[in-house]
């Protein structure tokens, strides 16, 4: 039931003994305890998700729908048991709904060449915004290339917020999809996908949602916000790299034509014709990452049972600690102040180019992410190079963000 | 600091970083290329004025690092007046210096360009002390370079 999933309790959570739950943090990194802050990269796995793989590969390991003997039979089982963990996470209709693919990007490519193929042609365009992640701009990119179609992105405000009215004078007749995420991985805002998707639909637009950024932190209901179609990768979500989701709407997935040709996507074959599968195993060509999908399904049981509601109170608290006390370091420039925010804090220090602190602040114990953050248009929309970013789990607690703020002023005397 | 960080932020990097020399673009120069490291977003432009074999006047502009910026100022002074063929041989002693390939690379031609030896020791940092040197490598072999050079 999905009212399990997202369960809320009275009691508030107990980092320290969910810090327990991961064996990688506790370790010494240059003589200091880690400090893990680069989640938004790759969450680190709880035991249960490390078990879980360990498991399926002891007991269970066989290929799925192929075999009449035991173990098939467990596999088969395990893996759609993944795909019902999936579905009441997300809060989707249907399990006939949820595609596993490799990643968020994958999902998204899957969706350009297959949905953007059929639909997109030359003259008509892709409504993307500023602040997508490369895998949300270059796929519909190459669509668009391919099909002399134009590409508009929304802009967004100095906060880094999505300026609605420019999104909306956008929308034309010529608009054959809207792809946006749900929070950006370079700025932390959270769109407000319910108004975006409804001014799509009151033109008749169907919206892609990139969820890489979201489902580790906000409770995801994709039947509330809307949405045809809503991607993300388990490997940021506390589950393994290689396995990912694609929901997509029942009708238009079932008029979709397939993304690759293979095993397992097809109902017959002869040299003449090939009758396809139904959805989704359609866009499953090829023996899937079985036991990725099982270890993500294990990832979301386990943060489920500590409630999302609670995670987002837990990490909205760390960020508001977090973008306080980061603030208040002199010379510190926060990229990105939009009202609603998750998951991750982007900023610059003067006269410390990012790369450096990222050293000084490893030699520290603390891991953060520097670059550009697969963002490249929003660096330049802000006129920078680069940023440093300090992003959250459930697993960080306010001394993680001590910590931070104690290398970041070791990182200014190096170079005062 | 630990003694590593020490190795890497030594004191005349930290300067160079902070005051570059020859930040800039030679009037006369007849060569240049631009390099890029697409996993980090450093850009550096390096501009030569090659007076037949030699480099008769070099300066470099971009953004960076601070071992990025230090590398490409210490290279600039260290490689003027040199030949072709003697900035492609330093190239090869600092890539050898700073990829831990080479540490007798400190004593020999290199001079202050040694103290990059600490970079060794930081392998996800290497690119950065190395950006400049391919960009001075590809602006020595094209006169107008169309596309960047990258460290990937």
């Amino acid at each position: 039931m999905s009212t399990a999933v997202h369960q809320t309790g009275s009691a508030a959570l107990d980092i320290e003994r969910i810090k327990r739950d991961f064996p990688i943090l506790d370790q010494k990194i240059h003589g200091h305890k880690l400090v893990y802050l680069d989640s938004a990269a790759t969450s680190q796995k709880p035991r249960a998700v490390i078990d879980a793989l360990v498991r399926y590969y002891e007991h269970d390991n066989a290929n799925i729908h192929r075999g009449v003997h035991t173990l098939s039979v467990r596999a088969t089982e395990a893996h759609d048991e993944a795909r019902e963990t999936v579905r009441c996470f997300i809060q989707a209709a249907d399990a006939n709904e949820i595609i596993f693919v490799r990643s968020a990007t994958e999902a998204i490519n899957l969706v350009a060449e297959t949905y953007g193929r059929a639909n997109v042609g030359e003259g008509d365009e892709v409504l993307i915004t500023a602040m997508e992640h490369h895998s949300n701009i270059v796929p519909w990119q190459m669509l668009c290339e391919e099909k002399g179609a134009h590409l508009r992105v929304a802009p967004i405000n100095n906060a880094g917020e999505l300026e609605l009215d420019a999104f909306e004078k956008l929308l034309s007749p010529r608009t054959r999809i809207v792809a946006v995420t749900h929070v950006s991985n370079a700025l932390g805002t959270v769109n407000p996908l319910r108004k975006i998707v409804q001014l799509a639909h009151a033109h008749d637009v169907p919206v892609l949602v990139d969820g890489a950024q979201a489902v580790p932190h906000l409770p995801v209901d994709v039947q509330a916000i809307g949405c045809d179609f809503y991607a993300f990768s388990g490997h940021k979500v506390y589950g393994p790299t290689g396995i990912g989701v694609l929901y997509g709407k029942e009708e238009i997935l079932a008029e979709m034509s397939p993304y690759q040709g293979g095993g397992d996507m097809i109902s017959s074959v002869t040299f003449e014709k090939t009758t396809y599968n139904v959805v989704p195993y359609k866009f499953e060509a090829g023996t899937p990452d079985i036991a990725g999908a099982i270890g993500l399904g294990a990832a979301l049981e386990y943060i489920s049972k500590l409630g999302m509601d609670k995670i987002a109170a837990h990490e909205h608290d760390l960020l508001t600690y977090a973008t306080d006390k980061v603030g208040a370091i002199a010379g510190v420039r926060l990229i990105g102040t939009a009202r609603e925010r998750a998951g991750l804090l982007s900023f610059v220090m003067e006269g410390v180019h990012p790369h450096d602190l990222g050293t000084i602040l490893d030699h520290e114990g603390v891991a953060i992410r520097t670059g550009h953050h697969c963002a490249q248009p929003v660096m330049d929309r802000f006129g920078i190079p680069a940023t440093a970013r300090a992003s959250f789990a459930v697993y960080n607690t306010r001394e993680d963000v001590d910590a931070l703020v104690e290398g970041m002023r070791k990182a200014q005397e190096v170079f005062a | 600091m630990t003694t590593e960080l020490g190795d890497l932020y030594q004191e005349v990097i930290l300067e160079h970083s902070k005051a570059p020399r020859n930040f800039r673009r030679p009037v006369s120069a007849n060569h240049e290329a631009e390099g890029y490291n697409p996993l980090c977003g450093d850009r550096c432009t390096v501009y030569i004025d090659m007076d037949g074999d030699k480099i008769s006047e070099i300066g470099f502009q971009g953004s960076g690092c601070a071992i990025s910026r230090a590398s490409a100022s210490m290279m600039t002074q260290m490689v003027k007046g040199k030949t072709k063929a003697e900035a492609v041989k330093l190239f090869e002693q600092f890539h050898n210096l700073v990829t831990g390939k080479d540490e007798a690379a400190k004593a020999d031609d290199l001079g202050k360009m040694a103290v990059f030896g600490g970079v060794s020791k930081f392998p996800a940092r290497v690119k950065c002390a190395t950006l400049a040197w391919h960009t001075l490598q590809s602006a020595l072999e094209d006169e107008k370079k169309q596309e960047a050079v990258s460290t990937e």
